[in-house]
């Protein structure tokens, strides 16, 4: 359904562009050392695109689609007026919850391997591909980088799941589907700039967004899982925690629309 | 398992309240709709039936009250009991970037209970008995409004059903829509489907049900046979005459209450024991010019505005 929707193919679309402005911007001009990083690796190794891609996504490109996503999930139903046939079908509340938040988990998934996977076939299109050196000064093949790639999607998959079940939540409160993915975007910002004021540095590691850009350790030898688990248990408690709210509102929430 | 086939009522409320904030929406409402029956839920707009259709089908908790659907508590058996019945509410609500098909077999989908294997006939069978096969590959956003409504008639028809609730089912359909909807609901009522029919439209229901409630700023003001509520109106006798304060006075003197429809022409219901000779002669031998007199019964649409008031007022 999720899939079926103009919409979802159109921002995949757009997340698909990110990988290859990085690679035509780089192609037309040679960085040098500045920019973000891995940018400067791209003109030695076109397979770096997808890393400079996925890292300029994350603070920005990625929480908006998924805030679309996330935020449409009730409040898109409520507002079409199909929420109210899917409950007399009866499709079940819970069951009506975990299908929308299997949907926006979905979504991640595939945003995530869309800037993974254009990036590394533009890159390969348009630079030379060649055994990749990590972070610690390894070099991986071919083989080794396609792991750490999948590795590096499931992390970033991962990482936007606490903001999906926060929209969702939100999604319950109101019929007006803007409200919810606009609420969600602004506090997937408001989450980045809490994150950036060392004066809040207590509630740091809570904050859903905190390990968004914490895959280094993937792209080291020996291969190092410890930052891809913390971070699964930190969204997994977001997940169960907005997971229960939204479900405590929903089951009890007055259909009107 | 399935409800309890045997149960004699199709929906039962018990003192069904609905308060938002400090409004009764709803207000001790006890509806009683026999099995087999094809029920009208009649009230002007804004007096409470969509938000009682809404309790029936557990899409909003009462605040005080029980209901029952074919025999079982609501909500707490909308698992078991929301399969037996199809529902329009409040106008059809649909995907607009998806075709009318895929529409019905998306919401077919959504109940668990449903066979997927018969999906794909089901969904043809309901479109082709609302006649939209035609029409069944566009996309809904390109639909008329009576299209769009017949594709919510077509979703409550997409498996047998032992209740139908359909609010407002005419609306947005033109002359010959509205009688394939009677037709349906007739022929529908004859498979042994209870209909639960609310409307706005007096007419309409007049011609469709046998057994009818009247809803009024959140109340129940009547409940009953079709034909019971016919009868119920009372004949009015209604003079002209120039001497109408002398003539009052005269009609009032005889226990009737009479209210003045027109420059010169007063109308009263008759009260049992005084025939309309008996006004006549007690109004000449009061020296009251009488210069017409005429007696009609009431008609249904003058017992239903009676029942819930006149005027442009919505309650709310």
């Amino acid at each position: 359904m999720l899939f079926g929707r103009r919409r979802t193919w159109a921002m995949l679309a757009a997340l698909a562009l990110v990988p290859v402005l990085v690679a035509v911007a780089v192609r037309i001009e040679d960085p040098g050392r500045d920019g973000p990083p891995f940018l400067g690796s791209i003109t030695s190794n076109g397979l770096f695109v997808s890393l400079t891609a996925m890292t300029v996504s994350i603070p920005l490109f990625l929480p908006l689609t998924v805030g679309v996503v996330a935020g449409d999930t009730i409040a898109g139903e409520a507002s079409l007026g199909t929420l109210r046939y899917l409950l007399v079908a009866p499709a079940g509340r819970l069951r009506l919850l975990a299908v929308k938040m299997a949907g926006a988990a979905a979504f991640c998934l595939a945003a995530a391997t869309t800037i993974a996977l254009t990036g590394a076939l533009v890159g390969a299109a348009l630079f030379p591909v060649g055994p990749v050196t990590l972070l610690s000064g390894d070099t991986v093949g071919l083989g080794g980088y396609a792991v750490r790639l999948g590795l590096l999607v499931l992390y970033v998959a991962l990482s936007l799941l606490g903001l999906s079940a926060v929209g969702l939540f939100i999604s319950t409160l109101t019929t007006v589907p803007v409200g919810a993915m606009a609420a969600t975007v602004v506090l997937a910002g408001a989450a980045q700039v809490l994150g950036q004021l060392p004066q809040l540095e207590v509630i740091h590691p809570w904050l859903f967004s905190a390990h968004w850009l914490g895959f280094a350790d993937l792209l080291r030898s020996p291969l190092d899982l410890g930052s891809l688990g913390e971070n699964a248990l930190l969204q997994l408690a977001y997940l169960a925690v907005f997971g229960s709210l939204a479900y405590g509102r929903f089951t009890t929430k007055d259909v009107l629309s | 398992m399935t409800p309890q086939v045997g149960a004699p009522l199709a929906v039962e409320t018990r003192g069904l309240s609905k308060v938002f904030g400090s409004q009764r929406a709803v207000d001790d409402v006890s509806l009683q709709v026999p099995r087999g029956s094809v029920f009208g839920f009649l009230g002007p707009n804004g007096s409470g039936k969509t938000t009682t259709i809404r309790i029936l089908l557990g899409l909003a908790a009462a605040t005080e009250g029980e209901v029952r659907l074919l025999g079982e508590p609501m909500p707490g058996r909308g698992a078991v009991v929301l399969p037996h019945v199809g529902a329009l509410v409040e106008g059809p609500g649909f995907y607009p970037f998806l075709s009318g098909r895929d529409n019905l077999r998306r919401l077919d989908a959504a109940d668990p209970t449903t066979t997927p294997r018969t999906r794909r006939t089901r969904v043809e069978e309901a479109l082709e008995r609302v006649g939209l096969s035609h029409a069944a590959a566009k996309k809904v956003h390109a639909y008329s409004l009576g299209m769009k409504q017949r594709l919510g008639l077509a979703n409550a028809l997409l498996r047998p059903r032992q209740l139908l609730v359909l609010d407002e089912p005419t609306n947005g359909l033109d002359p010959q829509g509205t009688r394939e909807v009677r037709h349906l609901v007739r022929s529908l009522s004859e498979d042994g489907t209870t209909v639960f029919v609310s409307s706005h439209l007096l007419g309409e229901i007049e011609q469709m049900c046998d057994s009818t409630a009247v809803m009024s700023a959140g109340r129940l003001v009547w409940q009953g046979g079709m034909e019971a509520l016919r009868a119920e109106g009372r004949a009015r006798v209604r003079v002209r005459t120039p001497d109408v304060a002398e003539a009052r006075a005269c009609l009032a003197g005889l226990g009737l209450e009479p209210d003045l429809e027109g420059p010169a022409l007063l109308a009263a219901p008759l009260v049992d024991g005084v025939a309309t000779e008996q006004a006549v002669a007690a109004l000449v031998a009061a020296g009251v010019r009488v210069r017409g007199v005429e007696v009609s019964g009431e008609t249904l649409e003058d017992r239903y505005v009676a029942l819930t008031g006149e005027g442009f007022d919505v309650a709310g």
